[in-house]
């Protein structure tokens, strides 16, 4: 055996460079798209905790360059901004378990079972969805008016849940189709009833899915606003109290609005989407 | 998915079930609960359509209206116009989005959350974030000016082309995520072996791309683009917030006959327009992409 | 098939207490909320178009909180539209969740038959001075009192001392005319290389109030009677030059303020209430002056606000809150506030905030010009106001945006007049002479 220094193979780097280089793109490709979404963001909430002297200025500085917190106090003193802020959250979160609730089976059925007027049942969801809410608002309002529980977050949510079904339905229906009916089949095999093989096997499963379908409906319940003004007059949603005053205040106003309505759903969406990148990568089968 | 429908039919019929599919029981709330809701108010809001608003007679002089109101044929001609441009171009950035976010760079998690943003943000703070980069006095201006050119009127009604640039701007920076995060969570259920056993087999990437990542995708996709387009139809916050009322949209026609002229007669008669439209488009995507999902199936 | 992944399950029961817990409490919070309002129980409240602007809104409340202390009074102002419906809305199911309607005379127009009868509050309205023309006003154009005046407005003109250096040779600023007024943005436009004038011609720009109050009164005496009249065809021939004249992202302004205190426009006419914040920060900078004289008189345009009682409502509470409102200290700072004028008699203070001051000496000055001519909003025209109000704008839309000739436009537009008021058969308002019915000529 010869012992001693060998020469070292030349590796060739070629693959090693382009590798790199592929991912050194994609890392661009990433920054660039993320600057793309979070640059407005970040442009409003200077804009938002400026002084009203510096909105005026033009050119614009893009840093804080006019750092002041009034307009935010005093937008988030007004009447009505806390009471808001809870009637929008038992809204949103009312909304998100009733879709669920009343979409989760029916997302069921459409993904596992073939059902002679599948096609016209998918059909009348979007129908629901396609005609403007202000055309139906007056008679919207009359019906919960004689329901007695117009005014009430109750009623709000009954429409929040309405307009997010066909969503909820269809983002269920494909995270239900994704969910391997081997996997049912055999549940049942060992012994299971089908309600609990559905709990036992889908539902896990499915959950980080229907996680991502909850975002939707929280977030569209939240921005809502033509329909919770109509359907509330004292005790009205954040968006219902805020967006109507916002529209004729001075523009320092509309830019903390805007931001306050912004980070509640920002922090729900950081909060709910770790449920959809858990699934990355373990895919079953 | 045929052959799973297949054995759960067949399933049933062998426990000797009755004709009533269980499918039925589950959609049943959703139905009984729609109806409830929308039966009347949509019964009134088209009858109000063929409504006059004087004599509460039936007739169609509202669509006469309608059709004779000046802003009614640019309006027609804008929102369809967004619809062309503005759904494939989110489509096509939404996918090249979802694709980055498969090839797993690092930071995956920061990028996923920071392209969802545009998701929780109501079309009031899109339309003023947008306003503030365009306006005669905006962001947009200030770098111009900033790298010593002059600033220009993006949103000025003497320049449509503009004006539409920046609403389509707008429009896809608002509504991308949506379509993304449907995409993205229709990626999840794409198993890995296929695309595994293709890369084994020699195909490249984009061979892998074209034959089995996409066709799997159109479940996805399908859903996607039918919920996108139907509430492209009826957005119309951001293009006011931009531009005013220099670029009429069909639904801003609609508010705008329901609350400034206070005939919500001709509103009705715009709403259903919009409803025909987004229904025949709806109905279209359905057929097309359905029989494509048939034939890849097997 | 790996089992790990299904290690985690969630047994039935488990999974139904979580969401039948979850549903109870959310069904439990669903049925009452918390009060946006600031109201609570047996109070009154005051439902409004008006002070939907943040800071105006806080401000409004500080006045309710001060003068209007029996009965406790909170305050919700909305859009125009949402106001309709819910007002009708109310009405129709009997289901009233305010006292008092308080809104523009044309916010209140389309609906009379949804507002009581107040004759009785008549007289202690004319005790506390408030002029008889207004209080016929509040009729609706029906022959019961449907509203009391509450506030007036008009508009003027706001002129940043920067552009009088401009000013033609031998005008007087506080007396212009029409051509001098042109001349001035022409003369201010070369000297800065772009348009510093301004127009509210924004999607909610009150520029309709422009025609129908000041332009076509000024060069032809009359709103609608003498819309096809020559003399309308010279006021709309000026308007067209004076908007080349114009800024164009005026088709973008909602209100003249803000463009004026970022310094994109330097001279502008709106809504005293849309011009106040503009002098601010710097009221030395600014003079506020009456509109410019045209041939036939000084048109202007008087816009009243009122508190009505929804039909159904409770008229003795009611009743108290519309006599706390019309106190003239109330109405004094009111003005102070949010530039709202009183209605009823009341010496204005000198200690009014400087823009106030600058606005109150423009109205003045426009309504005691020796030629004045008051322009009333319609009258009578029920839920076709919007539509009455369109028509102008398009008729601007079509001659200065798109740049038809007049000819061509105004006798199209003249025939959609036509149609409204034969629907309406009222009689005519100031400035058009009376008339049993009014037509347009």
């Amino acid at each position: 055996m010869t012992t001693g220094t060998r020469t070292p193979v030349p590796v060739d780097l070629a693959p090693l460079r382009s590798y790199r280089r592929r991912r050194g793109l994609l890392q661009v490709a990433c920054v660039i798209i993320s600057a793309f979404m979070a640059v407005p963001i970040y442009l409003i909430a200077v804009a938002a905790f400026s002084t009203r002297a510096g909105l005026n200025q033009f050119p614009q500085p893009f840093y804080p360059a006019n750092f002041g917190t009034e307009t935010m106090s005093t937008f988030l003193s007004s009447t009505g901004i806390t009471a808001g802020f809870i009637n929008s959250m038992t809204v949103g979160i009312g909304t998100l378990l009733l879709s669920s609730l009343v979409g989760a089976p029916a997302g069921y059925a459409i993904a596992r079972y073939m059902f002679r007027g599948k096609d016209s049942y998918q059909l009348f969801l979007l129908f629901t969805r396609a005609l403007p809410i202000v055309v139906l608002s007056v008679p919207l309002a009359r019906v919960f008016l004689a329901a007695q529980i117009y005014d009430r977050p109750v009623a709000v949510i009954l429409l929040h849940s309405a307009l997010a079904l066909p969503t909820t339905i269809l983002i269920t229906s494909s995270v239900f189709l994704a969910v391997p009916v081997d996997a049912e089949e055999a549940a049942r095999i060992f012994g299971c009833t089908p309600v609990g093989a559905f709990m036992r096997v889908v539902l896990p499963l499915a959950l980080p899915g229907m996680a991502a379908a909850s975002i939707f409906t929280f977030v569209m319940s939240w921005n809502e606003v033509l329909g919770a003004t109509i359907l509330t007059f004292s005790q009205r949603t954040l968006p219902a109290q805020v967006l109507s005053s916002l529209a004729d205040s001075p523009l320092a106003y509309r830019f903390a609005g805007g931001l306050v309505l912004v980070i509640p759903a920002l922090i729900f969406i950081a909060i709910m989407r770790k449920y959809l990148l858990n699934m990355w990568g373990t895919t079953i089968r | 998915m045929s052959s799973t429908a297949r054995a759960a039919v067949s399933a049933d019929s062998r426990r000797g079930r009755s004709r009533v599919s269980p499918a039925f029981w589950l959609i049943l709330p959703s139905i009984v609960f729609m109806l409830f809701l929308f039966a009347y108010p949509m019964v009134e809001g088209i009858r109000a359509g063929f409504t006059s608003d004087l004599t509460g007679a039936l007739t169609l002089d509202n669509w006469g209206r309608m059709v004779n109101d000046p802003y009614f044929t640019r309006a027609v001609r804008n929102t369809l116009l967004l619809i062309v441009v503005v759904i494939p171009v989110q489509f096509l950035f939404a996918i090249i989005m979802a694709l980055l976010l498969q090839a797993k760079p690092r930071g995956t998690a920061l990028y996923f959350y920071l392209w969802a943003i545009p998701l929780a943000i109501s079309d009031l703070a899109a339309g003023l974030v947008w306003l503030s980069i365009f306006a005669d006095q905006g962001y947009l201006n200030s770098v111009l000016v900033g790298f010593g050119l002059q600033p220009f009127s993006w949103l000025s009604y003497q320049s449509p082309g503009t004006q539409f640039l920046a609403v389509a701007m707008a429009e896809v920076w608002r509504a991308t995520s949506l379509v993304l995060v449907i995409i993205v969570s229709g990626m999840q259920g794409i198993p890995k072996d296929y695309d595994e056993a293709a890369a084994v087999l020699g195909a490249n990437y984009w061979q892998r791309l074209r034959h089995i990542t996409l066709p799997l995708l159109k479940p996805s996709l399908q859903v996607a683009l039918i919920l996108r387009t139907i509430l492209a139809f009826q957005t119309f916050a951001v293009a006011q917030a931009l531009t005013g009322e220099s670029f009429p949209l069909l639904v801003g026609e609609t508010y705008r006959w329901y609350s400034a002229l206070n005939n919500s007669n001709v509103a009705s008669v715009y709403s259903l327009v919009i409803m025909a439209i987004s229904m025949i488009t709806a109905v279209a995507y359905l057929r097309i992409l359905r029989d494509q999902s048939r034939q890849v199936a097997k | 098939m790996s089992l790990q992944a299904f290690s985690t399950y969630l047994s039935r029961r488990t999974l139904f207490g979580i969401a039948g817990g979850m549903t109870i409490a959310g069904a439990l919070a669903g049925c009452s909320g918390v009060s946006t309002t600031g109201g609570k129980g047996g109070d009154a409240m005051l439902f409004s178009t008006q002070f939907t602007p943040i800071e105006e809104k806080q401000r409004f409340e500080q006045v309710l909180a001060a003068y209007v202390t029996d009965p406790k009074t909170s305050f919700s102002s909305v859009a125009v539209a949402e106001f309709t419906t819910s007002l009708k809305t109310q009405v129709d199911a009997k289901q009233l969740q305010f006292t008092v309607a308080g809104a523009l005379h044309g916010d209140l127009t389309p609906m009379p038959e949804y507002l009581e009868d107040i004759d009785d509050l008549v007289a202690d309205a004319s005790a506390a001075g408030i002029p008889q023309s207004m209080l016929d006003l509040g009729k609706l154009g029906g022959s019961t009192q449907k509203y009391i005046p509450w506030m007036q407005a008009t508009y003027v003109v706001a002129v940043n001392k920067k552009a009088l250096e401009w000013l033609p040779a031998g005008a007087d600023v506080n007396a212009l005319t029409y051509d001098q007024y042109l001349e001035w943005a022409k003369a201010a436009n070369k000297a800065n290389g772009k348009p510093v004038f301004g127009f509210p011609a924004g999607p909610k720009g009150l520029y309709h109030r422009w025609f129908q109050g000041y332009l076509l009164p000024s060069f032809t005496g009359a709103q609608v009677t003498r819309f096809t009249s020559d003399d309308a065809m010279t006021g709309w021939a000026w308007m067209q030059e004076f908007w080349a004249q114009c800024n164009p992202a005026s088709t973008n302004y909602d209100n003249l303020q803000e463009p004026l205190a970022r310094g994109e426009i330097l001279v502008g006419w709106d809504h005293v209430a849309r011009l106040v914040e503009a002098p601010k920060e710097k009221p030395e900078d600014w003079i506020m002056v009456p509109a410019p004289t045209g041939p036939m008189g000084l048109g202007y345009m008087l816009i009243v606000g009122g508190l009505a009682v929804p039909k159904g409502g409770d008229k003795a509470l009611a009743a108290k809150v519309i006599k706390a409102l019309s106190a003239p200290a109330a109405q004094i700072e009111l003005l102070k506030q949010n530039a709202f004028f009183p209605v009823v008699k009341a010496d204005l203070p000198d200690d009014l905030p400087a823009p106030v001051k600058l606005e109150a000496q423009a109205v003045a000055a426009q309504a005691d010009s020796p030629k004045a001519l008051l322009s009333l909003p319609p009258i009578g025209l029920g839920a076709k106001d919007g539509e009455m109000s369109q028509v102008f704008k398009d008729c601007f839309n079509e001659i200065c945006l798109q740049g038809n000739a007049p000819k061509t436009v105004v006798p199209k537009y003249a025939a959609t007049i036509a149609t409204i008021l034969e629907a309406a058969q009222v009689p005519c308002w100031s400035p058009d002479p009376a008339a049993a019915v009014c037509k347009v000529g």
